[in-house]
């Protein structure tokens, strides 16, 4: 599309990736004091920057209390030049709100949220440069935080976007392969037990692919989740490491 | 109004029922309510029912600059509304029904314009100059579950059956024509997407088609699959904090593939129907639809219930039952004045009304005497259970 070859007769992609390559992942945990857990986490040139706080008392409106469990209550947010064009509004649009409402399903679905009743659990991310899989950035540097926080999860929660072009399922899309109008796929896994706990496609995809791509997207996840242990042990080294001095 | 919440016997019934595989309509797990669609007298009106749920789509269009991205296509723009209306629940301050709006506006634009289902580029009229845009309005009417799937096939519909005024162009000027002038055109439509809800019960162990409002209160989790009939997906969406497993996913888009393409025969058959009457000069749109249904909410549906079983199961029932205990022969007499309303004790309730009974007995005649008597049972019988047989034969 666009007079894009986006998958080469080599095999190689726009960026020099093979077909079920993912882009270089880098993360931190721990980036903020104040906060009760934060993360940044670099997937290519994809930036995100989530921080957690809770669990904590219901604020605002006490009618949200859940008498069972606690409320997950999520802000996305775009930094005004994350993008190529300037944001004018960096949340508070449809496509934001929509996003914030997926965090919050994803994560309802992860946290182990009966252990809190009556209480709330505060998730705000924010895009500092956008560049494709925006919502699977987010995942991961939420979940980062999350488990930086101390708050129980079923599993990891490992994101990750995939793409069909000719019959070949590509994994971890930048922005010039998602913006060609194919096939997006993006898939949240708890990759342990391989549920899904969000599931989120895009433009047309022949029924007979689904299984191919939901594949490709699931293993994506699960190298993600093997980079992810690997961030939070080392975190969990140095910490011990100043701790004990 | 704050919506209503469920109860714990409704909520405990309905999953009960899920369970056993019924529903409280009679329907089979993957059935669809009625799907009934009508057009109005402009182009590119229609109604969709779905059962009890209504949608009305209006589309319009008008001339504007393209966006300066895609200066050679046409805009569409869709807009869903819930007004308060439809259901008390939605008002829009509340947040609950905000976030529902944002799911359904998204999951409607990511159906119908992100699955390019629209030629845009037969909407550009000067290229970098005018263009048209396509305004699809969908409003709720009515809320019995399934918006979603009620709404998509209202604004594919509407689509359809839209037809743009003609335009010419020589030199710089645009003519727009009236309908009178000439005939107004349709869209160029590649495909037909429509939305598929599946309800997920006890974390994704029971899945049902087309969730009814009580279903939908009570279900765990969504997923709503839009295709068209060349059996291509053209979005999926989960919501709902529910895990799923990919084989749930790949069922649930081979269920999706059967209904979509019989929806879209009925929505082709609703629009061949719509241009012969047309044609012919008879009545349609509303003139046509609306008078048969005056009185609407007072409307009796008949609902096909699966009756096959239902008097052996009765008889078992019966069978089964334990022989109603005898009512106690000697019941503790309290002292009077003393009221008691409870099993095995006297009640002094009854006796005080049987009292009253006998001094209105004097002055009825014998017919009605008869109703008075009975009018004690039932007070009796609602006093004390326990001591209701005695009672009633001491009355009779």
């Amino acid at each position: 599309m666009a007079g894009l070859e986006l998958l080469s007769d080599q095999g190689y992609r726009l960026d020099g990736r093979r077909a079920a390559e993912l882009r270089k992942v880098q993360a931190r945990m721990g980036v903020f004091a104040q906060a009760d857990g934060s993360a940044y986490i670099e997937q290519g040139n994809t930036r995100a920057l989530a921080v957690v706080y809770g669990p904590h008392e219901v604020r605002g409106s006490r009618s949200k209390t859940l008498h069972d469990r606690a409320v997950i209550n999520c802000q996305y947010s775009m930094a005004t030049f994350s993008t190529a064009e300037r944001k004018r509004r960096p949340h508070g649009d449809r496509k934001s709100s929509e996003m914030s409402l997926h965090l919050k399903q994803t994560f309802e679905a992860a946290v182990l949220t009966q252990l809190y009743p009556r209480s709330q659990i505060d998730i705000y991310v924010k895009i500092l440069q956008s560049d494709g899989g925006n919502y699977s950035a987010c995942v991961n540097a939420a979940t980062l935080a999350l488990v930086d926080a101390g708050i129980p999860m079923r599993d990891y929660v490992c994101a990750c976007t995939a793409g069909f072009v000719e019959d070949t399922p590509l994994a971890d899309l930048c922005h010039a392969e998602e913006s060609g109008g194919g096939t997006t796929l993006a898939l949240a896994l708890l990759p342990r037990s391989e549920n899904i706990a969000l599931v989120q496609m895009d433009a047309r995809l022949h029924q007979d692919h689904l299984d191919a791509l939901m594949e490709a997207a699931m293993m994506a996840c699960k190298g993600l989740s093997k980079v992810l242990d690997s961030v939070v042990r080392q975190h969990l080294q140095e910490v011990s490491v100043l701790t004990r001095e | 109004m704050r919506e209503t919440p469920l109860s714990n016997c409704e909520r405990l019934f309905l999953l009960k029922a899920i369970e056993e595989k019924k529903r409280l309509d009679g329907r089979q797990a993957y059935d669809y309510r009625n799907i009934k669609i009508t057009f109005g007298t402009d182009y590119g009106c229609c109604t969709v029912c779905l059962g009890k749920t209504r949608v009305l789509a209006q589309v319009s269009c008008e001339l504007v600059p393209p966006k300066d991205s895609r200066p050679t296509e046409g805009i569409m723009f869709f807009n869903l509304e819930l007004s308060s209306m439809a259901s008390p629940g939605f008002q829009p301050s509340r947040k609950q029904s905000s976030e529902l709006l944002v799911t359904l506006n998204r999951q409607l634009e990511r159906c119908l314009r992100n699955s390019k289902c629209i030629d845009t580029e037969s909407l550009c009229v000067v290229s970098g100059e005018k263009v048209w845009q396509i305004r699809v309005d969908v409003h709720v009417l009515n809320h019995d579950g399934n918006l979603m799937d009620a709404a998509s096939i209202a604004a594919i519909s509407a689509l359809c059956h839209f037809r743009r005024p003609d335009v010419a162009i020589q030199g710089r000027d645009i003519t727009v024509f009236s309908p009178e002038e000439r005939d107004p055109v349709p869209l160029s439509i590649y495909h037909m997407p429509i939305c598929v809800s599946f309800a997920f019960f006890q974390q994704g162990t029971y899945l049902l088609v087309d969730p009814c409002e009580k279903e939908e209160l009570v279900m765990d989790g969504l997923l709503v699959i839009a295709m068209n009939k060349h059996r291509e997906i053209c979005s999926v969406q989960s919501s709902g904090g529910i895990m799923l497993l990919k084989d749930q996913v790949i069922r649930c888009s081979k269920i999706a593939s059967v209904k979509v393409s019989e929806i879209t025969e009925l929505i082709n058959k609703a629009l061949e129907n719509d241009r012969q009457v047309r044609k012919e000069g008879g009545k349609f749109g509303f003139a046509e639809s609306i008078p048969k249904e005056r009185i609407t909410a007072l409307k009796r549906e008949q609902a096909p219930v699966e009756m096959k079983d239902i008097e052996e199961t009765a008889d078992e029932i019966v069978r089964e039952a334990e022989a109603p205990s005898e009512a106690v022969h000697s019941p503790v007499i309290v002292a009077t004045g003393t009221g008691q309303v409870g099993e095995g004790l006297q009640n002094t309730w009854g006796l005080e009304e049987e009292d009253a009974e006998e001094e209105f007995q004097g002055g009825m005649d014998g017919k009605e005497k008869k109703k008075g008597t009975v009018c004690v049972c039932v007070c009796v019988c609602v006093g004390c259970a326990g001591f209701t047989h005695e009672t009633i034969v001491q009355l009779v």
